[in-house]
């Protein structure tokens, strides 16, 4: 074929290359926003026009001493849970992972044993944990007893719900974590063992600061339920915030209205871990895009 | 010849039913070269990495420079050294590896001070103007603050050997160097172990670049199933290798 035989079809292509290009359209899109503005509109209507939603009681109580009080321990209880439950998660998790059946046998059953037990239920135990031993002694196994201790005084209320908080988020940081450093390239370890870097060393320089990629989001999502979930601890009596609502409610009736002072203080602390989550993630980002 | 810097006598390493190593006997003298070629599965790869005990021997020694690696001798028996002293002694060993395996969280320079900080043997200056000494020698002064995957592969190959470089090995051990480059970036890989080959470092080498061996090469050590076949200088092993299984795998490879 000579490219002088069909001079027409050949002329045909540039012209179409130099054509303009019109994006593919999406009607269906602009229905669905529309649809779900709508919603939204009617659902904004009904928050403001329908009295059963007492906004002037939600607005005596969002700010109110007692309320801002309770939410103070409900951060204390969801700190302490995550500082200490990832504490022990990161031991567990080196346990896990390392060469000592011993080791690895011991943290296999802690996991087990609580990711089986209900949170619920272990803090029930620990607050009643004075009624099984009143006094605990320090001492020689099966021989003389240094120091007592009143159980009560080791487990207060908060004591116990923070023990509790803080044993169960152990099991699942562990697990979290250890997903982590399984994520990380072998042969990352690997290079820093060649180089004569110390165990503890390349496990916090080289594989925890990789690991923490993938381990972030799945840990803010474990503070973000631990922080909700402190609400299960007002079955101890202790005045966080949940707990606070409800004797507020108790006295007053006005469930709805106090319910939503909860929901939006939980809604407010969540919206601001996640932003921290976010620059915390960028943080840990660092050299890995071109 | 001048005293041994790498022995390696009678190295037995199996991985379950499949016997790798079948009594590796081998020395390599101080300043030279060794290249080890043979066919994959031979056991090359296993061999590099029992001589810095990332493998663990089953039977036989390794030593640098007249020391025992991984273990100590005592009373008639071999003691297994803690992981720590392993660790400690790895200083004198540097790996360069097929992958690179850089820090990718860590920018080039702090991927070279890591190990010389931690084995405290340098203060953050010095180990810092030792690191751009090396980067300097490798050709990539200017890329000390960048992270590993802004370069090219071959520009992190040369960044792992200067990284190995950095607590002054006694023998640097190169496993298949250039096998996962692209062809046009492995030429400067190979320029900056020429250097080093030249500049006197010891070195054994893993790799299918027949070219390099020839020029660079004091020794060739052709392996297959574990052994020894045959070594010697390139112009005899690669020209005029003794037996058919060197001619057989050199004809598929030159």
């Amino acid at each position: 074929m000579s490219v002088s035989a069909r001079p027409v079809h050949l002329s045909a292509q540039p012209e179409a290359a130099d054509l303009p290009v019109v994006p593919a359209r999406h009607p269906w899109r602009w229905v669905g926003v529309a649809v779900v503005l709508v919603l939204l509109a009617q659902f904004v209507h009904g928050l403001v026009t329908n009295p059963g939603w007492d906004w002037p009681t939600f607005a005596e109580f969002f700010t109110s001493g007692t309320i801002l009080r309770a939410v103070g321990v409900t951060l204390q209880l969801t700190l302490y849970g995550t500082v200490l439950g990832f504490a022990a998660g990161i031991v567990l998790a080196l346990m896990r992972l390392s060469h000592s059946p011993f080791l690895r046998t011991v943290s296999w059953a802690y996991v087990w044993a609580f990711r089986s037990i209900p949170l619920i239920v272990q803090l029930i135990f620990w607050f009643n944990v004075s009624y099984l031993y009143p006094k605990l002694g320090f001492g020689v196994p099966f021989g003389p007893v240094l120091v007592t201790v009143n159980t009560l005084d080791l487990f207060s209320p908060m004591g116990a719900a923070v023990i509790g908080l803080a044993l169960h988020q152990a099991a699942y940081a562990a697990e979290i974590i250890r997903s982590g450093v399984l994520s990380v390239d072998p042969g990352q370890r690997e290079a820093a063992a060649a180089l004569g870097i110390p165990r503890l060393r390349q496990f916090r320089r080289i594989v925890l600061p990789q690991a923490m990629r993938s381990i972030l989001p799945t840990a803010a999502n474990e503070v973000i339920s631990l922080f909700k979930g402190t609400s299960i601890v007002s079955v101890v009596a202790i005045s966080e915030l949940f707990y606070q609502v409800q004797v507020i409610y108790g006295r007053n009736a006005r469930v709805v209205a106090l319910l939503m002072v909860a929901t939006v203080w939980y809604i407010v602390l969540t919206s601001a871990l996640s932003v921290v989550q976010h620059f915390v993630e960028r943080h840990y980002a660092k050299g890995s895009s071109r | 010849m001048s005293t041994a810097m790498v022995e390696i006598t009678g190295v037995h390493k199996r991985f379950g039913a499949n016997e790798v190593l079948r009594g590796i006997t081998l020395r390599v003298a101080a300043g030279e070269v060794a290249v080890v070629l043979g066919p994959s599965g031979s056991g090359k790869s296993t061999l590099l990495r029992s001589i810095n005990h990332l493998e663990k021997l089953d039977r036989g020694t390794v030593s640098i420079d007249g020391e025992l690696i991984g273990y100590r001798q005592r009373g008639g028996k071999l003691h297994e050294l803690t992981e720590r002293e392993v660790l400690r002694q790895r200083g004198a060993i540097g790996f360069v590896f097929q992958n690179f395996n850089l820090f990718p969280h860590l920018t080039v320079l702090a991927n070279l001070t890591e190990a010389p900080l931690a084995a405290r043997t340098r203060n953050r200056a010095q180990a810092e103007a030792k690191a751009r000494a090396l980067l300097e020698r490798v050709g990539l002064a200017d890329k000390e603050s960048a992270y590993p995957r802004q370069l090219s592969g071959g520009q992190q190959q040369r960044v792992a050997i200067a990284r190995a470089l950095a607590l002054d090995p006694k023998v640097v051990l190169f496993d298949e160097p250039t096998s996962a480059l692209d062809p046009e970036l492995v030429g400067e890989v190979l320029d900056v172990m020429k250097d080093l080959a030249r500049g006197g470092t010891t070195m054994i080498v893993v790799t299918h670049e027949i070219g390099f061996a020839r020029e660079v090469a004091d020794t060739v050590v052709f392996l297959d199933e574990g052994r020894v076949v045959e070594q010697g200088p390139p112009a005899q092993v690669i020209d005029q290798p003794e037996h058919d299984r060197t001619r057989a795998f050199l004809a598929k490879v030159l």
